[in-house]
């Protein structure tokens, strides 16, 4: 990105001109305003951030007392504690653990098993192709974007009936469903760029439908299955509608307890607690948006720029 | 009924026919080059033969046996694409290899013959590299090997020489050439460059329109090409297809063409004796035709000489080509280098009619 | 073109056999499931679903609701500043650091971080670091400035707006993103002849390339009038439809009346509404993708 000809082309001439200014004389001003303005975002964006981690790490009356920008003047790892293992959410005072866990043993299987569906589909609709595979194709897109109201009631019974209601299977389950949208979307663009000849070749060779895909389509996917598995991943880990619908007590997933810590009206509020939990259930997604952030902007980009 | 035979087949997309009633029978061991422009069908047609296209109807055979419902791997086939379609995950070794592994060739076997076939291509040291650290040729070449150990058939060679620059393609014009020589194997290639398609085959058949226009040796289709579109595809520059009129003078059937200035010519067609006098017809000379006296092919017996006004002279370093007002159309002719023609000035011509052919300008087929 | 490969039996219908539960799960999940809850809002389901028909009795009762009525303006009110300043502050952001930044990457970064947030951690850091009791207000009241208020959080009438910034702050680096995908893919040279043209900065954004922006604006907009209908988690981490139901839309009211009300009937309907109109924005946009990739 850092060579795109856009950047170049713009700033050719005054070498840095300032954003929509005609000014040439002096470079440096504008220049120096421009980082100013940038910088001035990034504390925008980096503030609640900082909010939730200074806090968390206070006893909670610096922050009763209107030390909430302070940092804290007495370091604890109290709010930590309590809000991993001691903190009441819902019934019983477990903290937030058993459902981070929770989150885990519902997230891991669901990105496996709609990456896997995925990549099949896009497969299948790339390159063997048939007739209204794009009406097909279009009718699974769909489901990216319907709102999930829409279907909240029949599901409630449907989990009901296949006897998996208020179980991580019941949400490992729905998270499948409507994932396979996306992971078809990514997989379906990612092979149709894939080339035609290589599936002919393999054909030739002798490899069969599943051969081709093991061995010739699988190795060459690594980009978009990682794109897809942190798409996947960040939004079913982030999800609250289907965990706050479909969970019991012992089932919710990290954001339906945490919302459960926060908004418990009994007692009082212990915010350090809150912002601590906070952290916790936005680290894992946070982890991976770090660690593989160029893949997570891909993702968003292919969820929206290339239907 | 011959090793490969192609019977009445037609390809249609829905509505679409791509390929009309075709019949092309192959012998064992022949270089068929199907030519074209691009949508001529030449590529479904191949496509076809490999398995990877559906037959719409008629029966395509490989050695006596009906292929139509026969898995592309089950053909005995081998194919070269044009993107070389290597398999990016995969070594080059294992690129050659994966074919045999599919056919269950044990692994002591695809070793031996990965050596014998990369001996041969000359691409041993480059074994052990992925597609992706390999040049063009190299690409190119494994792409061979890969179709050489299966011992097929029939090889299919869909425009394996198109994304190469101009001189590599030449050289690998020549070695596919070689390869052929020293293995014999029946060949079906693929292209839409006239050139490969003149000094590789055996046989050409061109093609356009989902038709095969002519099908025949490439002396066969150079020299007397069935239609217009053949002599305009096949040479270049390009046969001259000039309208012109038959007339007898003295008893010899003659072209009369009209020349720039308003005036015409006449010259002896002795080709043209058998049609009807006074018909108009399309004159087809090429280049090599037209020359300057000395540059005429003494040995011919319908040799004419004229005088004609140049418009343009460009020397290509071997030849000169100058271009001409004939018939109402631009002639170009081929005068050896270093001649004194210049732009705007006459110049003598010789016009070798034994050389020229006569179609029929309705139909655009060739009359003599 | 890849096609299907000869031959009958097998080989033709394996690969729509591994496409069949893929279809099978949108057949019944995604349109039965719609069907399902479309004829839902024609019957009189309260608690459970009933099968009595009641026709259009929902509906009306739905639009005569005060609720309904102030979940729909929310939802103007909100989807509308939502898009409009996430638009101009992606474009603006996205145009600030297309000026060769130094530590750009790092930057974009920060930018985009929220996106990979849930909604939930966003509502949670937002309500407290905005509520008048802990938050903005009292810090900047401990400051020395006794006068200054910032109560939005608290305010029937403001609370909505609070939405709009939580949200703002989580998605616009996703749209500075998009727009700055949108900038990179414009054709160097052309810019270079405007510039040669005579161009001056302010001219060539506003004349060349902005305009030629426009597929990222509308898929933009496409992604956040979505999101906006669908919004439910923020609202409620933030306010939780409150104060009172000052900042209810139409995803919080349809899961009240459906689960905790037990006016199904009336949830049902309300979910059909929000389909139709995300309908109306991704039908069109899906259509004309999928068509131009002929």
């Amino acid at each position: 990105m850092a060579t795109a000809p856009t950047s170049e082309a713009v700033t050719a001439g005054t070498g840095t001109p300032p954003p929509g200014g005609k000014t040439r004389a002096s470079v440096n001003i504008p220049r120096i305003v421009l980082y100013v303005i940038l910088g001035l975002f990034c504390i925008y964006y980096l503030l609640p951030l900082y909010v939730m981690l200074s806090n968390s790490l206070k006893p909670l009356n610096e922050i009763t007392s209107g030390g909430m920008m302070a940092l804290p003047s007495d370091w604890t790892l109290a709010a930590w504690r309590s809000a991993w293992s001691e903190a009441q959410v819902g019934v019983a005072a477990t903290g937030l653990k058993p459902y981070f866990a929770n989150s885990f043993f519902m997230v891991i299987p669901a990105v496996a098993i709609a990456t896997l569906l995925g990549a099949l589909n896009g497969y299948v609709l790339t390159k063997w192709r048939f007739r209204g595979d794009t009406i097909l194709f279009g009718l699974i897109l769909f489901g990216c974007f319907i709102p999930f109201q829409i279907v909240l009631i029949p599901m409630a019974r449907a989990l009901g009936f296949l006897n998996i209601s208020g179980t991580v299977s019941g949400l490992i389950f729905v998270h499948v469903i409507y994932g396979v949208s996306f992971s078809t979307l990514y997989f379906r663009n990612y092979y149709a760029a894939f080339p035609t000849e290589l599936v002919r070749a393999a054909q030739i060779d002798g490899a069969g439908f599943f051969t081709i895909f093991y061995r010739i389509l699988l190795p060459n996917s690594g980009p978009i299955a990682v794109v897809c598995v942190i798409w996947l991943f960040t939004n079913i880990w982030n999800d609250f509608l289907f965990g706050a619908s479909f969970s019991d007590f012992d089932s919710q997933p990290m954001t339906v307890a945490l919302n459960n810590l926060v908004q418990s009206s009994t007692g009082v509020k212990e915010y350090n607690v809150h912002f601590a939990g906070a952290i916790m259930a936005a680290l894992p997604t946070l982890f991976v948006y770090i660690v593989a952030g160029r893949f997570f902007v891909r993702g968003l980009m292919t969820g929206s720029v290339k239907g | 009924m011959g090793f490969l035979d192609i019977d009445n087949v037609t390809k249609s997309y829905g509505a679409v026919k791509v390929l009309n009633e075709t019949e092309i029978s192959v012998e064992e061991g022949e270089f068929l080059v199907l030519v074209g422009p691009s949508g001529c069908g030449k590529s479904t047609l191949l496509n076809m033969i490999a398995g990877l296209e559906d037959v719409t109807s008629g029966d395509i055979s490989i050695n006596g046996r009906r292929v139509n419902d026969v898995k592309p791997a089950e053909r005995n086939i081998a194919m070269v694409f044009q993107s070389y379609a290597l398999y990016p995950n995969m070594t080059v070794r294992g690129n050659i290899s994966f074919g045999m592994e599919m056919h269950g060739v044990p692994k002591a076997e695809r070793e031996e013959k990965i050596a014998k076939v990369a001996d041969l291509l000359q691409i041993t040291n480059l074994l052990d590299r992925k597609p992706g650290q390999l040049s063009g040729g190299q690409r190119q070449r494994v792409a061979m090997g890969r179709a050489l150990t299966r011992d097929p058939d029939v090889f299919l060679f869909d425009e394996p020489l198109s994304n190469l620059d101009a001189k590599l393609r030449v050289d690998m014009r020549t070695e596919i050439k070689k390869l052929h020589q020293k293995l014999g194997t029946t060949i079906v290639y693929v292209t839409h460059d006239q050139i490969e398609a003149l000094t590789l085959s055996t046989r050409i058949a061109v093609m356009f329109g989902g038709n095969v226009q002519q099908l025949g040796t490439p002396q066969e289709i150079y020299d007397n090409p069935a239609n217009m579109f053949v002599a305009g595809f096949m040479g270049s520059p390009a046969m001259n297809l000039l309208p012109a009129r038959l007339e007898r003078v003295n008893g010899a059937m003659c072209a009369v063409l009209k020349v720039g200035d308003g005036s015409t010519i006449t010259v002896p067609f002795p080709r043209a004796e058998d049609l009807t006098e006074g018909a108009d017809i399309v004159l087809g000379i090429r280049p090599e035709a037209m020359t300057d006296p000395e540059g005429a092919d003494r040995d011919s017996n319908a040799l004419t000489e004229t005088e004609l006004p140049i418009d343009v002279v460009e020397p290509a370093g071997s030849d000169t080509y100058v271009t001409v007002a004939l018939g109402g159309k631009d002639a170009i002719g081929r005068f050896r280098a270093h001649n004194p023609a210049k732009a705007g000035q006459p110049a003598r011509f010789t016009f070798d009619m034994a050389k020229a052919v006569a179609f029929d300008p309705e139909t655009e087929t060739r009359l003599a | 073109m890849a096609q299907p490969m000869t031959g009958r039996s097998l080989r033709d219908w394996l690969p729509k056999l591994v496409l069949s539960p893929t279809v099978a799960m949108m057949a019944i999940f995604v349109y039965g499931f719609i069907f399902f809850t479309t004829y839902l809002s024609f019957t009189d389901s309260r608690m459970l679903p009933s099968y009595e028909w009641v026709g259009f009795d929902n509906y009306a009762t739905l639009f005569k609701l005060r609720t309904w009525d102030i979940a729909v303006n929310n939802l103007l009110i909100f989807g509308g500043l939502y898009i409009g300043i996430c638009c101009l502050l992606g474009l603006t952001l996205a145009i600030l650091l297309d000026q060769k930044i130094r530590a750009e990457g790092f930057i974009r970064t920060i930018y985009l971080y929220p996106m990979a947030l849930s909604f939930i951690v966003t509502g949670v850091a937002w309500k407290w670091f905005l509520d008048p009791g802990i938050g903005l207000e009292a810090v900047v009241q401990g400051w020395g400035w006794e006068s200054f208020e910032f109560d939005w959080i608290k305010d029937r009438d403001m609370a909505i707006y609070t939405v709009v910034i939580a949200a703002v702050w989580q998605t616009s680096g996703f749209v500075m993103a998009t727009f700055l995908a949108g900038l990179r893919g414009i054709d160097g040279e052309m810019l270079k002849a405007a510039e040669v043209d005579g161009a001056s900065t302010f001219a060539l954004y506003r004349r060349i390339v902005i305009p030629q922006l426009r597929p990222a604006f509308l898929s933009a907009f496409v992604v956040l009038a979505h999101m906006a209908i669908k919004s439910y988690d923020l609202v409620v981490a933030l306010t939780n439809g409150g104060p009172g139901t000052a900042t209810e839309v139409p995803a919080t009211f349809m899961y009240s009346y459906t689960f905790t009300r037990n006016q199904m009937g009336v949830g049902a309907a309300s979910a059909e509404i929000m389909l139709l109109t995300i309908a109306a924005v991704i039908i069109p946009y899906l259509w004309s993708e999928l068509r131009e990739k002929k």
